[in-house]
């Protein structure tokens, strides 16, 4: 069996936000680039799946993006992915470019399970694995915190408000990760050796016409720092005064 | 005719969600603005409170309806929506960003090969064109993004656009498509619901506990604070990730980006990532012993004190008032 992870690569989380020169993208100066934090359960949900279906189940880490993406690729390899391949873009796709390329080069793969993070921390949209199934024809269970497999059979839960869904569906599938669905390995020492010598094959991608077009990047008006009203608890009915009086909103 | 745009509802249990009705309030007003014909869809088995669109703007409502669709499926509900989409043409289908919203839309926009827009929280127009802003990096910056396809897809912020009744009283028309055959190869079989009265994105009120709460044994301090304000409990990242509490509670930018009226951080020191995920709440309160902790530039109202000293007063003054 062929399975698929598809990563992202993005600003580290700590990352404080400057607007580029462009007015339109983000000032990338200063900024760590990492692993997408969802696409790591994603990775290690295919590991643990390629460790119980066995056989010749193999691991195939696909990223669209420029050249840096083989970073982020390289690290899925050091956690035990077996291959890797780049799907070659230097500009910048929205998210139904980003899934035309991947689903392409999934069913070129001939690839049955496909897991990616439940969404990038970038642009946050949480729609590209849906996209992705939607253009293969596959099922899709997105926001997955449990993931069973039984023959093509899928048993998985998504988080939704007030609780989880239970669903099943079967293969040709796409899961998306969320946070509590497993607890990603670290990549160990003879991992890391090892995937210095994998080769990450690079691809080009088919030109996709956008569906969307980002116009400006702003950043929030700042909050307006507050008053500390007190140190101790003779400052609690000051503060209940506030939330009813002032705020109004107890 | 004019163009049309359909909103689509989420129902649960027979019920229309209160986010339906921001659905059906925001594409009224769209409706308006872009000269379009508003009508709602929504699917399910049955559903008991349709007749309160009206008063929210829109005067026509298709159930597309099987009793196999008492519980949600991608593949049955991407099948229904996107054939009565198509068949009537429409431009634009709106939907809430909740966990179902952003279920079925990506998929609805490869059916319809529709341009999608997640989660707007505020949508403009200019010269007859839809512009929608949207936060990134979980809302350290906005974006205002145009969706170039003649068909679009887009989902709103729930809690974000306010659903305002008119005096309209009369009721929508209402029609009732049975769904022929269903696709249920991807199906709900079980809603397991969670502790927590209340989950962090739905919630108005949101009290939340980090590090300075010392240990999982101290959280019922914030349990019963959550309890007399009527909300819901939150997290921060460092006490899931040391497995105090569930992920499922988590604010920030591996967790949930929230929108609160009213966001009380209780021993919440305020990293990039928290801050991120939360300061876009109305009010914000912050109870933290260090004064110069990054949680209070963004706090409304401070106290820079002993939260075990000063969780259970709030407590307590907040029971005296609601008594």
């Amino acid at each position: 069996m062929k399975i698929a992870v598809c990563v992202s690569h993005v600003p580290d989380t700590a990352t404080r936000v400057k607007v580029g020169s462009d007015g339109k993208s983000i000032d990338p100066s200063g900024v760590t680039y990492v692993i997408n934090p969802y696409d790591e359960f994603a990775v290690e949900e295919a590991l643990k799946t390629k460790e119980s279906v066995g056989g010749d189940t193999q691991v195939v880490v696909l990223s669209v993006g420029p050249q840096q993406n083989k970073e982020t690729i390289r690290k899925a390899l050091a956690m035990g992915a077996d291959s890797g391949i780049l799907l070659k873009d230097d500009n910048p796709r929205d998210s139904m470019g980003i899934a035309k390329a991947l689903a392409d080069e999934i069913k070129n793969q001939g690839a049955e399970l496909v897991f990616f993070g439940k969404q990038s921390v970038d642009y946050d949209n949480s729609i590209t694995g849906q996209l992705t199934s939607e253009l293969l024809g596959y099922s899709c269970v997105a926001v997955v915190v449990s993931f069973k497999l039984a023959g093509n059979k899928i048993t998985a839960e998504r988080e939704i408000e007030g609780g989880k869904e239970v669903v099943e569906s079967e293969l040709p599938a796409i899961i998306t990760c969320q946070k509590g669905l497993n607890e990603p390995r670290y990549a160990s020492l003879k991992g890391i050796m090892a995937a210095k010598k994998k080769v990450i094959e690079e691809k080009p991608v088919a030109v996709s016409e956008p569906y969307t077009e980002i116009l400006k990047l702003h950043l929030p008006s700042p909050k307006k720092a507050g008053r500390i009203i007190g140190t101790d608890s003779s400052a609690v009915p000051e503060l209940v005064k506030l939330l009813r009086e002032e705020a109004k909103v107890i | 005719m004019a163009n049309k745009i359909l909103a689509v509802l989420e129902q649960r249990e027979g019920l229309l969600k209160k986010s339906a009705f921001e659905t059906v309030f925001v594409a009224a007003n769209l409706a308006v603005k872009l000269k379009l014909d508003a009508e709602a869809v929504v699917v399910g088995s049955s559903i008991e409170n349709v007749n309160e669109i009206a008063k929210y703007g829109i005067k026509k409502i298709v159930h597309l309806k099987s009793d196999d669709l008492k519980n949600y499926s991608s593949s049955a509900y991407t099948d229904a929506i996107s054939e009565y989409a198509k068949a009537t043409q429409a431009d634009y289908l709106l939907l809430s960003n909740t966990a179902l919203g952003k279920d079925l839309s990506p998929r609805l926009a490869v059916r319809l090969n529709a341009g999608i827009l997640m989660d707007c929280i505020n949508l403009s127009t200019d010269s007859g064109e839809l512009i929608g802003t949207r936060p990134i990096y979980a809302g350290k910056s906005l974006v205002d993004v145009k969706i170039k396809s003649a068909k679009k897809v887009i989902t709103i912020r729930p809690n974000v656009f306010k659903a305002i009744p008119s005096g309209n009283s009369s009721n929508p028309e209402i029609i009732v498509n049975e769904i022929a055959s269903t696709n249920l190869k991807t199906k709900v079989v079980e809603f397991k619901k969670a502790g927590g009265k209340l989950d962090v994105a739905e919630a108005d009120i949101i009290v939340s506990g980090g590090r300075g709460l010392k240990g999982p044994e101290n959280f019922h301090l914030i349990e019963e604070l959550a309890d007399a304000l009527g909300a819901a409990v939150g997290a921060s990242r460092a006490v899931v990730d040391a497995g105090w509490r569930p992920h499922g509670e988590q604010v920030g930018q591996t967790g949930k980006t929230v929108s609160p009226i009213l966001y009380v951080a209780c021993g919440i020191s305020g990293a990039i990532q928290h801050l991120a995920g939360m300061s876009s709440a109305k009010y914000i309160v912050a109870i933290n012993k260090d004064k110069d902790a990054p949680i209070f530039n963004i706090a409304d109202y401070g106290i820079a004190g002993d939260i075990f000293e000063i969780i259970p007063a709030l407590t307590q003054e907040i029971k005296k008032l609601k008594d």
